[in-house]
């Protein structure tokens, strides 16, 4: 008769425990020699050496000047006309309205547009004049398009973006724009300093006005339309139409001299552009002599009712919209 | 706002350090503990420097007046100025000599001076080649003298252009140029890289000859300067000092123009060498990495032309005018600024990584005595307080000290590092059985008056430059040198840092204390 063997019980804690730290240790030290030694990889910081203040290299620090060369010029011709026009017709079906008001018009122009979308790049960029599209900027949001080395280097070789501070009070940012304007280089500026959060608009910044009085370039005002059905702030890109509504040209003069009064005529105009667009040009025109233009921002009553003016979301009802 | 210099302890998180190993780099791992002691960022430059210089000439300091008072018609005026060995690199277009000798012509032409004679402060150096002077000078300025013979190098065997002026109530005898000395006014311009430059020295040992400047360059006075960059412990200073009053009191009259430089010394591609490693971007790690492989797969005497080539874009931070000493007081202040790094102790062993350049071998070969020289006579004396190094430490230097000399500038270093280093290393020894023949040979003399070769007696200055180093230390390691040539200099060759470390410890014991100098940019210990 075979003897049978008593079952072991084998305790694997203690076994564990030793052999844990080891395999730790040795994955360590696997994954330091895989990784390449300084200078092939970079330095590693002294741990007696305080760390400064980083030096910004992305923000409004990028520079953006390789992308205005003329190999990065003709790259961004071949992405706009091969890439961003087929798919902003798909997706916007944009009607562009206004443009004989450019007619004899030549650079450097400042475009400024009311903003409800990041679709509103891609259509004034494919709706300007080619006379102006082959040097022209966008001023875009330095904490926002330039918070990435990939994403500022996309946004400055695709639409050719420059950064603005919008973050801080910084003139250094719109002097940069202001020279590239001086240099014969018309910009597009939305100067309500972002996209609409809530379908009105805002008041206009003076940065704008401030480069056009420094510069003495035309300041074209322009009103896209719809832009907010396509792709809002935050949502889903669904199919709609767009309307873009060239302006006449406003040309900072004597009385055009002080930016905020500027910018507030800039605003105007844009107001203006919005009412032709929701009429007619002649019910726009005698509302705007009567000082009766409905403002871009909407009426100054609760959040509830400003939303249920734009009807955004609910069955589209025919009748007067505000104001009445 | 340029940061002050500090020194850092190394630590495990520290990446490797960069070591300048002649015409080459080496990225050495310290052991955790070492000081590593970095210098200054570069300072801010003059924003008109044109304007500055302008200003300082209309302007001087001290006991002068404006230049334009000092000049008049029928006068002769000379123009000494700095020679090759200033600044290091040589800086890019234009040169600061340029600039001033510039604007004091102006003045100069102005006052309607017709007698105007521009001369390269030699002392025992070179004679510069024309396109080193045109570099200096600037085409205007040497085309409008040169062709017309009134472009200079001071020649100090030249027996009808120098003059005995006396001696000093140190017996020192001062004999000078005679152009010089003989002229209404002499104005010298001087370029400051570090603390020992200009002030009476420009003139006292720029425009001297031999039986001059062996009152100063020579081993007593090198082992009592404590260093050459502290003026108030410099015998070297003090000599100069003494020479440079009497001069003024010989009824010479010099009117002294100083400017100094910031320590931005490698242009875009090299800029990698003067930041701190922990800082390096991807740029400046493919810099070295390119750089460093170009330059260890380039033939020595190529990589040698190329690092030659490199034109320092060294700015202009002060420049001020008038009697010597006070010029001089504003200079050192501005030299300090600059280069000052304050360190506490001393420490058992110094390392540092010697360049390929030093001011004897500009467009020329560092040979062994040069590196000895640049190590001992300029690195380890880039203090003030007390050296870096303890009384009998170690002193580890890294280049590959080839056993080569330049035929035509170092012809007597040659025969010096043939027949007297293999002889003895003693610098007094040396200075007392060699210098004479040496600094009286006929064909030496011959050499240095017609052709590029520094003077014979030169290589023995460089070994005393040494003088209070070797005094000093117990003991000297070459890493990476040719153990022939280093042993030579009686000094200890190593494969590797490590191996000199370990090697340092037979002399000053186990787990020494280690400094390494890091160079670029220039800095000055202010060891407490």
């Amino acid at each position: 008769m075979s003897e049978r063997s008593e079952p072991v019980a084998i305790d694997l804690a203690p076994i564990v425990a030793r052999a844990l730290p080891k395999a730790v240790e040795a994955r360590r030290r696997l994954a330091w020699r895989r990784r390449p030694a300084f200078p092939w990889s970079a330095p590693t910081w002294p741990g007696s050496v305080e760390r400064g203040p980083a030096r910004r290299s992305l923000g409004a620090d990028f520079d953006t000047e390789w992308a205005r060369t003329p190999a990065a010029r003709v790259a961004r011709g071949f992405v706009l006309d091969g890439l961003i026009r087929p798919a902003v017709s798909v997706v916007a079906s944009p009607t562009v309205t206004g443009l004989d008001r450019l007619r004899g018009l030549e650079g450097p122009v400042i475009f400024v547009a009311n903003h409800a979308s990041h679709l509103d790049t891609p259509l004034l960029l494919c709706s300007v004049p080619e006379r102006f599209r082959r040097r022209i900027v966008v001023a875009g949001a330095a904490d926002y398009f330039f918070d990435r080395r990939l994403k500022a280097i996309v946004s400055a070789l695709a639409l050719g973006a420059v950064p603005i501070d919008r973050t801080s009070v910084s003139r250094r940012s719109l002097h940069d724009l202001e020279e590239l304007i001086s240099d014969g280089w018309s910009a597009i500026v939305f100067p309500e300093g972002g996209r609409t959060p809530d379908g009105w608009g805002r008041e206009f910044k003076a940065g704008a006005a401030y480069l056009a009085t420094r510069t003495g370039a035309p300041v074209v005002p322009v009103h896209v339309e719809g832009s907010r059905r396509v792709w809002r702030k935050g949502g889903r890109l669904r199919l709609a139409t767009t309307a873009v509504t060239f302006g006449a040209p406003l040309r900072p003069g004597d009385t055009l001299t002080e930016a905020r009064t500027l910018a507030a005529t800039m605003e105007r105009s844009v107001a203006v552009l919005a009412d032709e667009q929701a009429t007619d040009w002649w019910t726009a025109r005698r509302r705007a002599a009567a000082g009766t233009t409905p403002p871009l921002q909407g009426p100054p009553v609760a959040p509830w009712r400003r939303r249920w003016e734009l009807g955004e979301g609910r069955r589209r009802v025919s009748g007067p919209r505000w104001p009445h | 706002m340029p940061r002050p210099g500090f020194v850092l302890e190394v630590d495990r998180s520290t990446p490797p350090t960069l070591l300048w190993h002649g015409e080459g780099f080496r990225l050495e791992r310290f052991p955790t503990g070492t000081r590593v002691v970095y210098g200054p960022e570069p300072l801010e430059p003059l924003e008109d420097p044109d304007g500055a210089i302008r200003h300082a000439l209309l302007h001087p300091v001290g006991d002068s007046e404006p230049l334009p008072a000092l000049l008049r018609p029928g006068m002769r005026l000379t123009i000494a100025f700095d020679d090759i060995s200033l600044p290091l690199p040589p800086m890019r277009a234009p040169d600061v000599r340029q600039r001033v000798i510039e604007a004091v012509l102006d003045l100069a032409a102005e006052a309607g001076v017709d007698d105007v004679v521009l001369i390269a402060a030699l002392a025992l150096h070179r004679r510069m080649t024309e396109a080193e002077l045109r570099h200096a000078l600037g085409d205007r300025v040497y085309d409008a003298f040169a062709p017309y013979g009134r472009l200079w190098q001071h020649d100090a065997e030249d027996p009808r252009n120098l003059v005995h002026l006396g001696v000093t109530d140190q017996g020192e005898d001062v004999e000078l140029n005679k152009r010089a000395v003989e002229s209404d006014l002499l104005v010298y311009v001087n370029i400051n890289l570090v603390a020992m430059d200009g002030g009476h020295k420009s003139v006292a040992t720029g425009l001297a000859s031999y039986r001059s400047l062996r009152h100063h360059h020579n081993v007593r006075t090198m082992q009592h300067s404590r260093s050459f960059m502290d003026q108030h412990r410099s015998e070297l200073h003090s000599a100069n000092w003494r020479m440079g009053r009497f001069i003024a009191a010989s009824g010479v009259k010099v009117f002294q123009i100083e400017s100094t430089l910031n320590t931005d010394t490698f242009p875009g591609p090299f800029a990698f060498l003067q930041k701190r490693e922990w800082e390096w971007g991807v740029r400046d790690r493919a810099a070295f990495i390119a750089s460093s492989n170009a330059l260890d797969r380039t033939p020595p005497a190529l990589a040698r032309q190329v690092l030659h080539s490199i034109r320092a874009p060294h700015e202009m931070t002060s420049v001020q005018a008038g009697e010597v000493e006070a010029v001089h007081a504003l200079t050192t202040e501005s030299v300090y600024r600059q280069q000052l790094v304050p360190v506490e102790g001393q420490t058992d062993v110094l390392t540092m990584g010697l360049p390929y350049i030093c001011p004897y071998n500009v467009n020329s070969i560092m040979n062994p005595i040069l590196v000895a020289c640049l190590g001992l006579g300029y690195f380890f004396n880039l203090y003030r307080g007390r050296p870096l190094v303890r009384e009998g430490g170690v002193v580890i230097m890294s280049h590959p000290t080839p056993w080569e000399f330049h035929p035509v500038h170092h012809p007597s270093y040659i025969d010096f590092f043939e027949q007297v280093l293999a002889e003895t290393t003693d610098p007094v020894e040396i200075e007392a059985k060699f210098e004479e023949v040496f600094a009286t040979d006929p064909w030496y003399i011959h050499l240095y008056r017609t052709t590029y070769a520094y003077h014979g007696v030169h290589p023995f200055y460089m070994w005393y430059w040494c003088a209070h180093a070797l005094q000093h230390l117990g003991g000297v390691i070459v890493v990476g040198g040719d153990p022939r040539a280093v042993r030579r200099m009686g000094f200890k060759p190593a494969s590797t840092l490590l191996d000199a470390l370990e090697m340092a410890e037979d002399i000053v014991g186990r787990d020494p204390s280690i400094t390494h100098l890091h160079n670029p940019p220039i800095l000055l210990a202010d060891v407490t």
